[in-house]
């Protein structure tokens, strides 16, 4: 047995690598087993990045759907109202490149709530039943209003309204929610006094 | 000798406190308006309690505090209330917010004031309420309502009172000359406290060295009261709260906690100051000292200002050159804000105002690349990794902010000042936190938004369970009544006058015939079970994981459903008996 | 009227990176001086070849990345990186050498990482190691310290330097020779104490390598004075030198012929006090927290020491700091100091607990 391998080199150095392929082979797939990661499905973290605007412009008919065709291979920038930061937390936790957002779907925009024109509802529910997130209040015939806390500002009663009483309007920010907004990155700083300087210059 | 701990990181610039120390506290002219922002604390803004037009005399409650963490707003002067409405107010931003303006009588007449000289005969409670009713907020800059940190106080027994004297921000000397002149009254402040918190065991005054002065003021009048004045090498921050109480103490304030859960009780010179007055002399807080300083105003001095004078107005009586001045600072050079416009009120906690020229304060050079030189590291006294948050706030690195303890910075600007990159470190910290906070609230309304989202769809998906169990049952109906009765089938195009008699015999049929009545009463019976079993699956699976809303949901439906079951067994027994 | 918005703090202290730079190139006056005095003209004109070619370099660079030449350049870095280049190729290198050096050092190791302060390994070690591992001969060849020298043998003067740097005219015999280091690397079989009798270097030194000795005290000496004006801290260069000096001592082995050397020949030889006191402090790749130099400045020596015992080369500084670069980011992760008002310090790449 040992003669026939010193003379075979070849199947010496075959049976070597097979074996070693099946032993470490072996080992990983026992290590992938035992020490596995519990983790939330792959759905549920997408789900949790997303807005949860239920807005339905990435083309589902909601946030989780979205996920779910997500984590089946879709593209992950389809959700204007998640913008650019929520591309960039779905890529991370994909680990692949960000892409920009896809303006198919729509722009990434200031986040609006939507405000019924009370004196102009004449009480229709059709905005009742188009709300995702049943943020409006109201019966037939009586006028209805939005909960501001609950509205997601998806659009999606704006278009339903017969009388056109529906206004999507940004976010007030008042004193309190004001921040200090990030310094201007440094190398950009530095680019436009150099395109200036160059100005100057000329 | 009490032992010092040195606290790790700070720096030292120049102090520039000798210019506004030449002479001693003055008063102002008193000013046209003055203009009183609701919110000059931390906290919730006070509610208004006057209404525009109303004559108000000095030392009038104008609003009170709205909540336990809130205080109140007294008239700094007699007049009329000319409006309730937004003003610009002293805030980063320049932007407004709610404000009282009282239009002076000149005449500044004082509300009748009730003091309590007696105050060892006063339980700890009523003390608090006159400090309250006072709206006594912390003057050293933060703004936090003096009895709601009192009130902290007793939730666990007090054995530290410290007095915040360090006064470590360049140029101001308003706790300075306080002490220096009314250090007396400071003593008196602190013996009502101390009655208020039960005694401590320990009382300090924690001061740093280079106001030798107010030391030897407080000492005079310290001699055999029990109270230590603790003197310490200046060095800034040395009078944030948690470097103060590492200082004196060698304790940390667990992050996250107060200096109350240690069994400390934290309040500025400024303060206790007030709160004599509070008490004793039964004046609310309506006016305080304010430095003013820099080279733009020709006169630098203290001020005994009252609470809402514009700033433009201090400015006015000093000979301000706005031409000469680089920027207009509320607070001192290292953490005070800058100022959009003079036209601000001065509030509770604005210590300095500082109008430095263009070569005192020069305008920030240009910034360079981060080499991580560690500088800042060594300055900063919550020994965080300045130059790492950097880079993780320039990458919106959110959650290695975190991890880096991000929340722990107290923006003191240590890191920023000696920065040779002249990188503002600061700014990037408040803008990366003010970003987390959203993030994190963004997080908690799309879990809101999520759930309502699900239930809704669970609500919808039952009422078309329902109606198609209806629309099924009726289908059965009308397929055995076809059967049982053929001949009332209707001829096509047939007149309304055929319609109404096939109707009508139809319900004679129905009301002929019991064994259909009976069929009808079983299918009606058989179609309740199968939505009480349908409506038992969905409890059970919402059990599992659905939430309690939901759960009690599915549990009425499953009643319902029961009910309903239960309807038709009787009438089918009636019918058969 | 209105004012300017700004976030606190207003002012600062005056200290730019440009002066640190300065300060820095300053300090290494002293180790320059004992240098030039022990080897001749070579030093300088390296120093003067690297920083025309660095200057040079990052200006194209930043030409092409277009950003402000002069705003950058006056931030001093590139000089600082030519200056501690220059001082470590060997004098009388010709000046393609330093040229090669100094441009892959600017080029590939600074700017096309994104300039200063985004450079993961130090730039003047990676151009000197690619200059050591391409050209072994030109690289190896070290001038005779001036106190060795025959009687009849004196260094090239400027102009004969000069020539040999540009006109690659060959020096005379006698102006190079070994270095304590390469002594012990190719001295096998001999005790400690016959190598120090058999060679002058070591025969007619006053306490480590003639030449070598007071060119790092020299350096020793600047780089204390960069320590007192706070520009580093002490943990990597102690760190680095104490690692270096315990190893040393652990495998002195009593002078055998297998020992490697002492520690205060380990210490003054080469470039230790250098690489401790201009090269570990380097901030932009080291570690960033003092618990981080500790271990940093303490691998570096750790690694100087083993390459120099057993490895090829007869120095390793600057093997041993880039391989210290690769290793900072790992040691950042697990080096966070304990902030104020925490129990216990927490890692990098902690979690937020959920809330």
């Amino acid at each position: 047995m040992i003669s026939l391998l010193t003379d075979n080199t070849m199947l010496a150095a075959l049976i070597a690598l097979v074996g070693l392929g099946t032993l470490f082979g072996g080992l990983l797939g026992y290590a992938a087993e035992r020490f596995k990661v519990g983790s939330d499905p792959i759905v549920q973290q997408l789900d949790d990045l997303l807005p949860q605007t239920q807005c339905g412009q990435c083309g589902f008919p909601g946030c989780r759907p979205y996920a779910q065709s997500i984590a089946d291979g879709d593209a992950i920038n389809k959700c204007p109202p998640g913008g650019q930061s929520t591309i960039n937390a779905i890529a991370n936790l994909l680990d692949i490149s960000a892409p920009s957002l896809d303006e198919e779907h729509g722009e990434e925009e200031m986040r609006t709530i939507a405000y019924i024109r009370e004196d102009e509802c004449i009480g229709c529910t059709k905005c009742i039943q188009a709300c995702p997130v049943d943020a409006i209040l109201g019966a037939a015939k009586l006028m209805h209003t939005v909960i501001a806390a609950e509205c997601t500002g998806c659009d999606l009663c704006v278009e339903p309204c017969p009388v056109d009483c529906i206004d999507m309007l940004p976010i007030v920010k008042n004193i309190d929610q004001w921040q200090w907004p990030a310094p201007p990155n440094p190398l950009d700083l530095i680019a436009t006094t150099a395109s200036a300087m160059q100005e100057d210059a000329a | 000798m009490r032992r010092i701990w040195d606290a790790p990181g700070g720096v030292h610039p120049p102090d520039n406190k000798a210019q506004s120390l030449t002479s001693s506290i003055g008063q102002l002219p008193l000013p046209e308006k003055l203009i009183l922002p609701l919110t000059q604390h931390v906290g919730a803004a006070a509610k208004v309690c006057v209404s525009v037009g109303e004559k108000v005399l000095k030392g009038q409650k104008l609003a009170s505090a709205s909540a336990s963490i809130s205080a109140a707003i007294h008239a700094p002067s007699s007049g009329w209330i000319t409006a309730i409405e937004e003003r610009a107010v002293a805030h980063p931003s320049g932007m407004s917010a709610p404000c009282i303006e009282i239009t002076c009588d000149g005449e500044d007449r004082w509300i009748e004031c009730m003091g309590y000289p007696d105050y060892k005969q006063a339980t700890p409670p009523q003390l608090r309420n006159l400090i309250a009713d006072a709206g006594v907020a912390g003057l050293g800059g933060a703004g936090f309502p003096s009895a709601a940190k009192l009130e902290r106080g007793t939730h666990m027994p007090v054995d530290t009172l410290i007095i915040n004297a360090t006064e470590c921000e360049p140029y101001i000397t308003a706790d300075d000359i306080l002490i220096r002149e009314r250090a007396d009254q400071i003593i008196q402040g602190i013996d009502i406290i101390s009655h208020l918190l039960g005694t401590p065991k320990t009382i300090l005054i924690g001061i740093e060295n280079n106001k030798p002065e107010a030391i030897a003021a407080l000492n005079h009048h310290c001699q055999g009261s029990g109270i230590e004045v603790v003197s310490f090498p200046t060095k800034y921050p040395s009078g944030g709260e948690k470097q103060l109480i590492y200082i004196l103490t060698g304790k940390e304030i667990p992050s996250g906690h107060l200096p109350a859960d240690l069994g400390i009780v934290c309040l500025n010179s400024s303060t206790v100051f007030a709160i004599k007055r509070a008490v004793i002399d039964g004046e609310p807080l309506i006016s305080r000292i304010t430095t003013l300083a820099g080279e733009a105003c020709d006169i630098n001095r203290n001020y005994e200002i009252l609470i809402g004078t514009p700033v433009s107005h201090l400015l006015a009586q000093n000979a301000f050159h706005p031409e000469l001045c680089s920027r207009l600072i509320m607070g001192g050079p290292m953490m005070g804000f800058s100022l959009t416009s003079s036209d601000v009120p001065l509030v509770k906690s604005s210590t300095c105002i500082l109008a430095p020229s263009h070569t005192e304060i020069p305008d920030d050079d240009p910034v360079q690349a981060c080499i991580r030189c560690g500088l800042c590291a060594e300055a900063c006294p919550a020994s965080l990794l300045p130059q790492q948050l950097y880079w993780y706030a320039r990458a919106d690195d959110h959650e290695r902010l975190q991890a880096h303890n991000l929340f722990d910075c107290i923006e003191c600007g240590a890191c920023s000042y000696v920065c040779p990159s002249n990188i503002p470190l600061v700014q990037h910290y408040r803008s990366s936190k003010a970003d987390i906070v959203n993030a994190r609230t963004a997080k908690a309304t799309a879990a809101v938004a999520r759930e309502r989202f699900e239930f809704r769809q669970v609500r919808l998906e039952m009422a078309d369970t329902v109606r198609e169990a209806k629309r099924e049952a009726r289908r059965i109906v009308t397929e055995k009544a076809k059967i049982t009765s053929p001949t009332t089938t209707q001829p096509s195009g047939s007149s309304a006058a055929d319609i109404i008699k096939a109707a009508q015999l139809r319900g004679t049929a129905r009301q002929a015939s019991p064994e259909q009545q009976r069929a009808k009463l079983e299918r009606t019976l058989m179609a309740a079970e199968m939505r009480l079993k349908e409506a038992q699956q969905r409890l059970l699976q919402a059990t599992n994981n659905a939430s309690v809303d939901q759960q009690a949901q599915q549990l009425a439906s499953v009643e319902a459903a029961k009910r309903k079951v239960e309807q038709a067994t009787q009438r089918l027994t009636e019918v058969s008996h | 009227m209105a004012f300017k918005q700004v976030s606190s703090p207003h002012g600062h202290a005056r200290q730019s990176t440009g002066q640190i730079m300065q300060l820095v190139l300053l300090a290494t006056l002293p180790g320059l001086l004992v240098l030039s005095y022990q080897f001749g003209w070579g030093l300088l004109i390296n120093i003067l070849i690297a920083t025309t070619a660095a200057i040079s370099a990052e200006a194209l660079i930043l030409k092409l990345r277009n950003r402000p030449i002069e705003f950058y350049l006056r931030d001093y870095s590139a000089v600082v990186t030519a200056v501690l280049l220059g001082l470590a190729l060997p004098p009388l290198a010709p000046w393609w050498l330093v040229v090669v050096a100094t441009a892959f050092s600017i080029i590939i190791a600074k700017q096309l990482y994104g300039g200063l302060g985004s450079n993961p390994f130090n730039p003047a070690m990676v151009g000197y190691v690619v200059a050591l591992i391409s050209f072994p001969i030109e690289m190896t060849t070290w001038v005779t310290p001036v106190s060795l020298l025959a009687a009849d043998v004196s260094h090239p003067g400027l102009l004969e330097s000069l020539a040999i740097v540009f006109a690659g005219n060959s020096p005379v015999d006698g102006v190079t020779g070994a270095t304590p280091l390469d002594l012990f690397k190719h001295s096998d079989g001999l005790l400690v104490e016959q190598i120090y009798q058999n060679n002058s270097l070591f025969s007619r030194a006053s306490f480590a390598g003639v030449g070598w000795e007071w060119a790092n005290m020299a350096f020793l000496i600047g780089g204390l004075a960069l320590l007192k004006a706070r520009i580093f801290t002490w943990h990597g260069p102690i760190a680095m030198l104490g690692t270096l000096a315990l190893m040393s001592m652990l495998f002195w082995d009593g002078g055998s012929s297998d020992s490697p050397g002492s520690p205060v020949m380990h210490l003054f030889s080469g470039a230790s006090m250098l690489g401790a006191f201009f090269i570990v402090t380097d901030p932009v790749s080291s570690t960033v927290s003092n618990r981080g130099r500790l271990i940093y400045g303490a691998l570096i020596g750790l690694l100087v020491y083993v390459i120099r015992a057993w490895g090829s080369y007869p120095d390793a500084v600057a093997f041993a700091v880039l391989l210290g670069n690769f290793a900072a980011p790992f040691i950042d992760n697990y080096t966070v100091p304990r902030t104020y008002g925490h129990s216990k310090s927490r890692r990098a790449t902690d979690k937020e607990k959920s809330e």
